[in-house]
């Protein structure tokens, strides 16, 4: 998949008191990514075509894409698609990358999510309100063993700007 | 467009008075600002510095000081030729509780346009405030190095 096409709409950093390997294990292990993303379970299969996907607690397929580029414990990106039938058709595939870096005694992780169009911050406020949430988590998991428990309202400017634009929403 | 600004939210496992303490004691930001000391009285109207090992980096004014919800001062860089003659900047710290989690947002807003010291602070920030997250919650702060942020290392 090209990929020179999309630009960075929001980016995330964190520093984390922990290792690449520990860092990238969070973001690829399925049992890790239940602690920290809500209770979804990130199920990849990492090499570049493979298979990406988000499911929410209950099993439902929540996100789909596939694996871009694979680097461990460097660069992972995935196209990371909601899975709501007219999203796509109408704003495109969305890409993320994590790009992970030893930095001191610390690890970098810089989360960028990527569009192949102009998008309004309407709609990417769902994505700018969840990343804090779930990467300030994993942070807290890999530094003390424990998530925080973020309880997150909906995200209502996100979701009535899909309603304007006809996209259904469960 | 939107306006040139720099936006951070982290969520912290803290109280709000314990992050308050932690951005307006110098004691405290010694450990997570690499070595940074905040200087002021913290009254509205007076000044504010930003010193690390006797140099002054940043200076401002605060603007409010709303104990433990809101805390705002404005920032303009002294010590680098290339950053110094800009326009004063406006640093908004919110403080929110979250369940039992705080919510902390940064806003540093009033950029003139894309400049070198928004550059900067857009590293800066999410160094600054992780180790301050890592040291509210684990007692212990991150050592990040300077030239992992793109900055020279400080003259000593």
């Amino acid at each position: 998949m090209n990929i020179d096409h999309f630009k960075p709409l929001t980016v995330y950093t964190i520093y984390i008191a922990s290792t690449p390997q520990k860092v990238w294990e969070a973001l690829t292990s399925a049992e890790f990514s239940r602690k920290y993303f809500f209770g979804n379970a990130v199920e990849v299969d990492l090499a570049v075509g493979g298979a990406y996907i988000v499911r929410t607690p209950d099993g439902a397929l929540h996100i789909s894409g596939e694996v871009v580029e694979c680097d461990p414990p460097r660069k992972l990106t995935v196209t990371f698609n909601v899975n709501w039938p007219a999203l796509i058709e109408k704003l495109g595939p969305t890409l993320v990358s994590y790009d992970i870096e030893a930095v001191g005694d610390a690890t970098r992780l810089t989360m960028t999510e990527s569009h192949d169009r102009p998008i309004s911050d309407d709609i990417l406020s769902g994505g700018r309100q969840g990343w804090p949430a779930i990467l300030s988590s994993l942070k807290s998991l890999l530094e003390t063993g424990e998530p925080l428990v973020v309880k997150m309202a909906p995200p209502e400017r996100m979701l009535a700007a899909l309603k304007k634009l006809g996209i259904a929403t469960p | 467009m939107s306006k040139p600004e720099f936006v951070y939210v982290t969520y912290i496992e803290t109280t709000p008075e314990k992050l308050w303490e932690a951005l307006t004691s110098s004691e405290f930001s010694r450990k997570y600002w690499m070595g940074t000391e905040l200087q002021s009285d913290w009254t509205v109207g007076s000044p504010f510095a930003l010193v690390n090992n006797g140099t002054t980096s940043d200076v401002g004014e605060v603007l409010e000081f709303d104990r433990p919800r809101r805390l705002s001062y404005t920032f303009r860089h002294v010590l680098y030729d290339d950053m110094r003659n800009e326009e004063p900047s406006k640093v908004v710290f919110t403080l929110e509780p979250h369940g039992h989690l705080v919510k902390l947002t940064l806003t540093h807003e009033g950029f003139t346009g894309a400049n070198k010291l928004l550059d900067g602070i857009s590293k800066g920030w999410p160094a600054i405030l992780s180790s301050l997250k890592s040291l509210l919650e684990t007692g212990t702060a991150l050592v990040i190095p300077r030239t992992a942020l793109g900055k020279e290392p400080r003259p000593s």
